[in-house]
């Protein structure tokens, strides 16, 4: 028979820190802290050493000088007079602008790759896997500076557009009317707004939502009553009607502004320059190719079974793959899909190496090197991109959560 | 039965008439061409716009290399002899592949010294890369390091020679603690090594000219070559950092994991050109006042950091890719933290995360050539700065691109074969 005893007491021995698993954590992190308060101690003082000898501070006073630069591209008003903080806002947006339309493009290239990677057609599969791995593996830069290459030696001189004098036809003259690719850049129309074009675009804008609203209507009628209501024509009416009834009951308030050569250049229409299409099309077609394998991983992704299954429940083909096949793929597809936007983004600060006014052209660039603050600007330049990444990734951890397997 | 009937018919047959060949249209290559590439409406437009595609590539690019120009001294005798037929003038690459190779400062009469170093390169990671050749290679691979750093940067062979003696002193010394405790045995080992380096300093500053190679400086590196070093160091650095980063930040030391989760986070989130930035003008203020560390090794600071980040994220997917009940039975078993890692953990993680690592080192040595931005002289930076601005050769773009382009395509697309070879190897599951 035993009889059991209490422990005894122990008392605590400076060796349980290091021995004794209750303690040996603490005593890491301890360290870990006071090694980590070390550095940064270090680090600060040598900051402040370097800087007192160099007569230097840390200040953003120089934010609210004037640049005294110009920049080519201005999604807002800006003159060289404007300070070094517009400056900046207007490099953010440049950035923002040429992410957005290289995800959207990437997305388009990438989705129309990847399908067709997988598809019976060998000539076609067997081109688009060469696109994707001379893509992948040759550096978004060098494609970045062939394609603005291209872009300034291929593409017509504006000279080339010109009205002759003696009355003959101009050598060259714009696609439809409406377009011309230069060495100078891409003329495009612009959209003019009149004083109550704003208007239209919120009852285009509105219409878009109420798309939504009637498609969420017809299947709700379908799930509850089982009656099948037309979706695709009145749809297509909720969307132009409004917006169409709005245009002329304004007094057509919106209009369109062409490219039309005057003398030396082109007058009018919007002119998206070299460094802009050279930036936007090589971040497409470079990050495309990525995107193409995440989309055919996700298509392989899900299992032959689950469209075997759907055939035999008699569904088509159009149906097995937007009911049974699609939302399956893109649980696996839109992760990685988003780290590639935010590989866009970042990547878009190869912008420099073309002369686009992006933020890092700009702040990191030009303020940087005009006002010399190197700490601030380089400090401002990394917030600025943390900010945008940790949002996104915010946001797709909510979506990921959203769209979790519900199982046990 | 056949009795029976054989005078009342006329004819019967005793043998079976041969199989008929299929139709011509249902077997051989008419049929492959038919049901894969003209199956259906949509499927032969397709296959069209893909001829018409690969056609017009061929005449795009066939004058290029057809009518190519070799041996001439400058541009303008390339246009004279090429007279406007659209033929290339690879002379640009035959009179400087020197410069793209190795920059324009490493001194000529040495080239052969980089070019020892990247052969052995491959006899080093070897052994990492074929798992069925002798262990014992291994040996080279570790010595390697020492080695390239002799052959490329020079100098005496004796502070290679003592670097990697603190290195085995301190393996031997961990060896002879480990039995203690982990811990007794990192510090023991950290310890002895740094003992051992301030002895053979004296050596070192005994004897300078031991064995002795040309120095050549940093700040003269260049050309692919200085891709070639900056990957290679930075991907081969940041393995540890990543593992170490990895498993802290799944670590159950609130502290230590959230040192970890903040810088890999903060890495993570800003381009690696702002990194270079840092590396270029700020990193300089950190430095205590009197030290100057050039360029190369600010930026090898920089990129390895960058790198290790992303590795850890890699490693961290194959960490909890495996099961909970490997952790529970190292616990079951009575190994202590660092003993289950290292034995049950870390090869099984390491072996899932393979792909991954592969990944980030392409992606690792591509980047590289965002140096060229901070104006080192890389592969891009040497055809963009001195190759493309001089009078000899202003204006032969594509040439200069597509040599460029083939070297890292044949590097990245060897590395991407590799790992997906591996990943079907150590595929063992089915689905």
């Amino acid at each position: 028979m035993t009889i059991a005893t209490d422990p005894p007491k122990e008392s605590f021995r400076l060796s349980m820190l290091i021995n004794d698993t209750r303690y040996r954590s603490y005593t890491f992190q301890a360290i870990a802290l006071l090694a980590l308060i070390v550095f940064f101690s270090i680090l600060g003082n040598n900051l402040a050493q370097n800087l007192a000898a160099a007569g230097l501070n840390i200040s953003y006073e120089f934010l609210g000088d004037p640049a005294g630069y110009d920049i080519n591209q201005q999604p807002i008003p800006y003159d060289s007079q404007s300070t070094h903080m517009r400056a900046s806002i207007v490099g953010a947006l440049n950035t923002l602008i040429v992410a957005f339309l290289a995800c959207v493009t990437a997305t388009i290239f990438g989705v129309i790759a990847g399908v067709l990677r997988l598809s019976n057609n060998w000539i076609i599969s067997k081109l688009m896997s060469i696109y994707v791995e001379i893509f992948r593996n040759i550096p978004v830069l060098i494609w970045l500076i062939i394609i603005f290459t291209i872009t300034a030696n291929v593409f017509a001189p504006i000279a080339e557009f010109r009205l002759p004098r003696d009355g003959s036809d101009p050598e060259r003259t714009l696609i439809f009317g409406m377009m011309a690719f230069t060495n100078q850049g891409v003329f495009i129309p612009k959209l003019t707004l009149g004083d109550s074009g704003a208007f239209v675009i919120y009852a285009f804008l509105a219409s878009i939502l109420g798309v939504f609203g009637y498609r969420g209507y017809a299947r709700k009628k379908l799930f509850d009553e089982g009656k099948t209501i037309p979706v695709l024509l009145p749809s297509l009416a909720i969307l132009i009607v409004p917006a169409v009834l709005m245009y002329f009951a304004l007094g057509r308030p919106l209009g369109v502004d062409l490219p039309e050569m005057g003398r030396f250049r082109f007058e009018g229409g919007l002119q998206l320059r070299t460094s802009f299409i050279a930036l936007w099309f090589a971040l497409s077609i470079y990050t495309g190719a990525f995107i193409a394998e995440n989309v055919r991983a996700g298509i392989l992704a899900v299992s032959k079974g689950q469209s075997e299954a759907a055939a035999a429940l008699g569904l088509r083909s159009g149906r097995i793959m937007n009911l049974v096949i699609l939302p399956q793929a893109l649980r696996v597809i839109i992760p990685p899909l988003i780290s590639q936007y935010l590989n866009i983004t970042k990547n878009s600060s190869l912008a420099i190496a073309v002369g686009y006014m992006d933020l890092t052209g700009t702040l990191g660039g030009i303020t940087l090197n005009q006002t010399g603050r190197a700490i601030e600007s380089v400090l401002l330049l990394m917030l600025f991109y943390l900010t945008f990444s940790l949002t996104i990734s915010a946001l797709m951890n909510v979506y990921n959560n959203s769209i979790k397997l519900k199982e046990r | 039965m056949s009795d029976t009937h054989s005078h009342s018919v006329a004819f019967v047959r005793h043998d079976q008439i041969p199989a008929a060949p299929p139709p011509a249209g249902e077997t051989g290559p008419l049929k492959w061409v038919r049901e894969n590439l003209f199956s259906g409406p949509f499927n032969t437009v397709m296959t069209l716009l893909g001829l018409y595609i690969i056609y017009s590539l061929v005449v795009g690019i066939f004058p290029w290399i057809a009518n190519s120009v070799w041996g001439t001294e400058n541009i303008r005798e390339c246009r004279e002899i090429t007279q406007g037929n659209g033929g290339a003038c690879f002379s640009v690459i035959e009179q400087r592949w020197q410069q793209l190779l190795f920059g324009f400062e490493y001194p000529s009469t040495q080239y052969w010294r980089p070019t020892t170093a990247f052969v052995l390169l491959f006899v080093a990671v070897a052994p990492v890369l074929f798992l069925n050749l002798p262990r014992i290679l291994l040996v080279f691979t570790g010595l390697y390091p020492f080695l390239a750093y002799w052959l490329i940067w020079g100098g005496t062979i004796l502070i290679p020679i003592s670097a990697a003696l603190g290195f085995v002193v301190g393996y031997f010394a961990f060896k002879r603690l480990e039995h203690n405790s982990f811990a007794t045995g990192l510090f023991g080992a950290v310890a002895a090594a740094v003992l051992t380096w301030w002895v053979t300093g004296f050596l070192v500053g005994a004897a300078p000219g031991l064995i002795a190679l040309p120095e050549v400086a940093s700040r003269n590196m260049g050309g692919f070559m200085l891709n070639m070093i900056l990957g290679t160091i930075c991907v081969s650095l940041s393995l540890p950092i990543g593992i170490a980063l990895a498993l802290g930040r799944q670590s159950h030391m609130p502290i230590i994991k959230w040192i970890c989760v903040v810088f890999i986070e903060f890495i993570r989130g800003v381009p690696l050109i702002t990194l270079l930035f840092v590396a270029n003008v700020v990193l300089a203020y950190f430095f205590p006042p009197e030290t100057s560390l050039d360029l190369i090794l600010r930026v090898i600071i920089m990129i390895t950091m960058f790198s290790s980040a992303y590795i850890a994220e890699v490693i961290r997917g194959g960490l909890a890719a495996l099961p909970r009940g490997q952790y529970e039975a190292a616990d079951s078993l009575g190994l202590d933290y660092a003993q289950a890692t290292r034995l049950i953990i870390m090869p099984q993680a390491l072996k899932i995360s393979i792909p991954g690592i592969v990944n980030v080192a392409v992606g690792l040595f591509k980047d590289t050539t965002l140096v060229s931005v901070i104006s080192m002289f890389d592969l891009v930076g040497m055809i963009r700065g001195p190759i493309l601005s001089s009078t000899d050769w202003a204006g032969v773009y594509w040439e200069l691109w597509a040599f460029a382009a083939a070297l890292f395509f044949v590097v990245c697309y060897g590395i991407s074969q590799y790992s997906q070879w591996l990943e079907r190897k150590l595929q063992t599951g089915h689905r």
